[in-house]
């Protein structure tokens, strides 16, 4: 009898069956709260007469969207107005993050600076910018600056090529004409081989120590034959200038005034938080690198780029594809100034006309949600592939 | 130029002033190039702001007609200032935010003053007394009268939502970290998910989701005020962006501090709570005030869902017919409120970090 | 971890205290005391609010004559205000019991979403409002125009129909709040403004110079407009569209806010009786009292009242009754109520 108490009580407070026990009931609780909103929601729907599931990404939108980078009209799907938002959405994550990774760098470096001035004034750039709300910089943007612009028929000018007035920004498209298709391959087949040159010249430095100039090289070939076939092929691309017809300008790409707020809005401020993230990442290289790399006989400039750069850029990658994938998912403020991205035109217009809040929710969340993981996935091979051999 | 120097010191462009605008402006040409690049930057942007903001501003009146000079026109910030500090509450019971924000100040005051004794009793009023001091004289009850949290708006809404999202995120986040770092496989792998998803979402979704979606997950005549679903989304999105803070505090914990309080027969729970947790949360302070600042920029996103926090009820009074054509007044002020909060906590958690920077 | 745990249980803890049968919207209402009425966010003359945040016009006036009927008291009502693409998520999840907010009666929102109109308090149509210095005097004259307007409404939809119909190019520009596409249309990120015309004469008296506008003569859509509730709630949807009804009906049969009282002291007519609840027991079928009606003319007036004080001709909003369908059908209109009986 004692002995059966002693094995029970030995057998409940046993560690791992303690374990098994919290895990069993955790598992029951999350089970029952998912439970109990799903048959809560699926009685709520059937009870309010709110229709479900997937049908209407097949069904005509019925309206338009200012911005589309595909064919879109009012007789296209609810799911290519999905496609269009998405596209809109990864367009203005695009240029902001081209935009904020140049501006963020030199700032960055900026405030490493050896001259005081300049420090400071990217010191002050980066304590200003980040400590305000995004959402009031894109207000500010976009109804402060954009809106006092002119109309357009005052529309500021240059070379009678660039046009900018209070409905966006207007500039020459390029037309590519016969034979120019050529050209592109031919443009290419020099980026491949470069990328067989750089290759080659990494292999050939690491057995004979011999370094090869595979940047200025490659750079030469490739302007080199573009320029080249241009001229060959007799220059078949032409410019499509922008014109002021009717109400507006017709002609040229339009960039529309809520893409170039929005996008200017979201450079600035994740520019600031990248400006950080590289001096951290130049600043961790110790100090000692470089003055051993100066005893050497390195010049200054083969120091940043052979010694600095790459071992600063293993710490900052990492702090920087969050920034990018922080900048993506902010550019879902764009709802606010009418940009017609993923949130305004799936979530706003889309989910009104359909009233299905699920899917569609659903739908944008699993976008991000989506991006977000991949970035990371590709963040951890990225690390997996950086780490310096003896490295844990 | 004289050559009958008694003594002959250091060049003088070594020295002094001159020596430092040598060394850190004109140290060579492309440096003095970039000094005189600053210099214009700086002549092209700050005089026609300090014209604007102060000296050709407007500061006295009573109606946009008042705005005679070229510069800002601070009455219409003036004018409305009820409406943008604290919304639509009723103006005869104003007084009781203000005693929050007093008791808020003096205890704040006191934890601030170094050497000062029971801060610990002061910190536990703050943590307990104070929100429940806080519901009942901002919503109502004990013979007060009841304010619908549809009458809040304002700098007082903005930073009702930060402090509760601030306050209810740590723990939560604490507790999701240690959840993810569980050994329990269930327990971490449901730490993991819950919080991956609110942090690969943007908050906006979030909060659409907490104000139009919620109600639909509950059964029905169960709803909750449209503020409190606000707060609750925002109080997990931030508390799965903390967790991950506070996982990075837990991971750089050496290993030999959880064997040596297993060692001496720690619990699980005593070795977080005396052990572990105080170690790794002062690791990472700074990171927890970044998330903190960056909360309380975030709250501004309420006015999408129709909440009129700070930069709401700006712009809400910018569409008031007297009022057309202040917005930049308007976001300016905006701008300089929300900006000397952040940079206030940021300040500080530099401070912090050098103060407790003392151990390693 | 711990805190799932403890926030998962007490989820457990509210399936037990939820009552298992849920009351209807009117008893709820009638036992709590008042009840929510979703109104946008500012639309002079249809609901607006002023600066002490009370709010007034013919929008808002349905839901003070449903609380009239109720309580004998116009002033229960909670006012929510709602941006468009929040309004029927609010009406569907409770927070509110009737929407009261210019929403177009259309098929796809009766019949697909969840919801149930109770009757048309505004006939309107969508027009274009423009510059008058941009010279254009036609719809058919906005080929290439930016144009803004509202997101999530019917607007969104007839514009792209009425462009498309034309073979006309235009620039949608989208707002989710209607302030904002006010002032995107007032500094000129758009060359024309369209919306219910109704809603055109309103913002009108936002903009810096309301002068400087034109509204064009083109209606391009049908847009009943009117108080909306919950599908499946038969008695409160009654309430609702009987109170609305009750004020057409009063004004078809002479009954006014101002001679109401001696009206229904001296009447022999037996419709005036009904309205004025002397005879017909109507109250009881609705579960009201039997001066509902009396109480909507008394406390808030017949339509007619209604309509001159918030969106008439002596108003800044300034939009003429006669000639126009919401004129009554003895007059050339179509506001034709079935009779209270």
């Amino acid at each position: 009898m004692e002995t059966d108490r002693s094995k029970l009580g030995s057998f409940l407070f046993n560690r791992s069956v303690q374990g098994v026990f919290y895990q069993l009931i955790t598992l029951g609780l999350v089970a029952l709260g998912i439970y109990y909103i799903v048959t809560n929601t699926a009685r709520n729907m059937l009870e309010r007469g709110l229709a479900s599931g997937f049908h209407f990404l097949g069904v005509e939108s019925q309206f338009d969207i200012g911005m589309t980078l595909i064919e879109y009209s009012p007789t296209s799907t609810y799911f290519d107005s999905f496609i269009v938002g998405l596209l809109n959405t990864l367009l203005v994550a695009g240029i902001g993050i081209l935009f904020a990774t140049i501006i963020g760098f030199t700032i960055g470096i900026m405030r490493l600076s050896s001259n005081w001035l300049i420090a400071k004034i990217a010191e002050a750039y980066v304590e200003i910018l980040r400590n305000i709300p995004l959402l009031l910089q894109i207000f500010f943007w976009y109804f402060a600056v954009l809106r006092a612009l002119p109309k357009p028929k005052q529309s500021l000018e240059l070379y009678d090529s660039f046009f900018l007035n209070n409905r966006g920004l207007f500039i020459p498209d390029t037309v590519f004409g016969e034979g120019s298709s050529i050209i592109f391959y031919l443009l290419w087949l020099t980026i491949i081989i470069s990328i067989g040159i750089f290759i080659w010249a990494k292999r050939r430095q690491n057995r004979t120590g011999e370094r090869f100039p595979a940047f200025y090289v490659s750079t030469a070939l490739i302007l080199g034959t573009f320029f080249i076939s241009l001229a060959a092929t007799g220059f078949p691309v032409s410019f499509e200038y922008p014109e002021l017809k009717g109400f507006n300008f017709k002609g040229g790409v339009k960039l529309i005034p809520e893409l170039v707020a929005l996008t200017f809005a979201l450079a600035m401020y994740t520019a600031s938080f990248i400006a950080e993230v590289v001096r951290g990442g130049i600043m961790a290289v110790s100090k000692g690198q470089t003055e051993a790399a100066k005893s050497v006989g390195l010049k200054q400039n083969l120091i940043l780029r052979l010694i600095i750069i790459p071992q600063a850029l293993r710490v900052i990658v990492p702090p920087l594809t969050n920034q990018y994938l922080n900048l993506t998912k902010n550019s879902s403020l764009a709802a606010a100034i009418a940009y017609p991205d993923l949130v305004l035109v799936f979530a706003g217009t889309a989910l009104m006309q359909t009233g299905q809040a699920i899917e569609i929710i659903g739908m944008v969340m699993g976008v991000y949600l989506f991006l977000s993981l991949f970035t990371s996935l590709i963040m951890n091979l990225f690390n997996r592939f950086m780490k310096v051999d003896g490295e844990r | 130029m004289s050559t009958t120097n008694k003594e002959i010191g250091p060049p003088v462009i070594e020295l002094g002033a001159m020596g430092w605008l040598r060394k850190n402006l004109f140290s060579n040409w492309y440096n003095s190039l970039l000094t005189i690049f600053g210099l214009y930057l700086l002549y092209i942007l700050i005089p026609p702001l300090l014209n604007w903001i102060f000296l050709d501003a407007n500061f006295v009146g009573s109606t946009r007609d008042d705005c005679t000079n070229e510069g800002a026109c601070w009455i219409f910030i003036q004018q409305n200032i009820k409406l943008i500090f604290y919304g639509l509450y009723p103006t005869e019971e104003l007084w009781r935010i203000n005693f929050v924000y007093l008791i808020l100040f003096i205890s704040g005051v006191y934890l601030l003053i170094p050497n000062l004794k029971h801060k610990g009793w002061v910190g536990a009023f703050l943590l307990i007394i104070f929100p429940i001091i806080c519901v009942i004289m901002l919503s109502g009850g004990l013979g007060l009268e009841a304010v619908e949290t549809r009458l809040w708006g304002g700098l007082f809404l903005t930073l009702v939502i930060a402090g509760v999202g601030i306050v209810l995120s740590l723990p939560i986040g604490v507790m999701l970290a240690l959840g993810r770092r569980s050994k329990l496989p269930v327990v971490s792998i449901l730490c993991t998910i819950f919080i991956e998803i609110w942090r690969g979402v943007p908050l906006i979704t979030v909060l659409f989701m907490a104000s139009n979606m919620f109600p639909l997950f509950m059964p029905e005549g169960v709803n909750f005020d449209k503020l409190i679903r606000a707060l609750i989304g925002v109080m997990f999105f931030s508390a799965a962006y903390l967790a991950e803070v506070v996982r990075g505090g837990l991971q750089a914990m050496p290993k030999g501090q959880y064997e040596a309080s297993q060692a001496v027969g720690l619990t699980y729970w005593r070795m977080m709570a005396l052990v572990i947790l105080p170690q790794s949360l002062k690791m990472v302070i700074p990171a927890i005030i970044g998330s903190f600042i960056a909360i309380f920029k975030d709250t501004t996103l309420v006015l999408v869902i129709g909440l009129f926090d700070f930069l709401g009820i700006i712009q809400f009074v910018g569409t008031n017919p007297d009022w057309l054509g202040f917005s930049h007044e308007g976001y300016v002020f905006a701008a300089a409120v929300f900006w000397v909060f952040c940079y206030a906590m940021s300040w500080y958690s530099q401070r912090l970090e050098k103060k407790l920077d003392t151990g390693r | 971890m711990n805190t799932m745990r403890i926030s998962f249980l007490g989820l457990v803890c509210s399936v037990l205290m939820v009552p298992a049968a849920f009351a209807g919207t009117l008893d709820t209402v009638k036992s709590q005391g008042f009840f929510n009425c979703g109104v946008s966010q500012g639309v002079p003359g249809f609901s607006n609010p002023d600066a002490d945040g009370n709010w007034s016009g013919i929008d808002v006036d349905v839901c003070r004559a449903v609380s009239a009927a109720i309580f004998g008291d116009p002033d229960k009502v909670k006012y929510v205000p709602l941006t468009a693409k929040e309004r029927f998520t609010a009406l569907q999840a409770g927070e509110i019991d009737v929407l009261s907010r210019n929403t177009t009666w259309t098929l796809s929102r009766d019949a697909q979403i969840g919801l149930e109109f109770a009757g048309v308090n505004f006939y309107d149509g969508q027009g274009f409002m423009v510059r008058k210095d941009s010279g254009i005097t036609s719809a058919m004259e906005l080929d290439g125009a930016s144009v803004c307007t509202n997101l999530g409404t019917t607007t969104e939809l007839n514009m792209a129909d009425f462009f498309r119909a034309n073979g006309m190019a235009y620039e949608p520009v989208v707002f989710e709040k209607a302030d904002e596409v006010v002032n995107a249309y007032d500094e000129g990120r758009c060359d024309t403004y369209t919306t219910d015309k109704s809603g055109l004469a309103a913002q009108r008296t936002k903009l810096a110079d309301p002068e400087a506008h034109v509204v064009l003569p083109e209606t391009i859509s049908k847009e009943p407009l009117g108080p909306v509730v919950r599908e499946g709630d038969g008695d409160w949807a009654d309430v609702v569209r009987w109170s609305l009804n009750a004020m057409i009906e009063a004004e078809e049969f002479g009954l006014t806010q101002s001679n109401a009282k001696t009206e229904c002291a001296l009447t022999s007519n037996p419709v005036v009786a009904r309205l004025c609840g002397k005879e017909g027991g109507t109250g009881a079928g609705l579960n009201l009292g039997e001066s509902w009606s009396y109480d909507i003319v008394t406390m808030v007036g017949n339509y007619g009242d209604v309509y001159e004080k918030h969106v008439g001709e002596n108003t800044p909003v300034g939009l003429a009754r006669a000639g126009s369908p919401n004129a009554s059908y003895k007059d050339g209109g179509v506001l034709y109520a079935p009779p209270a009986r």
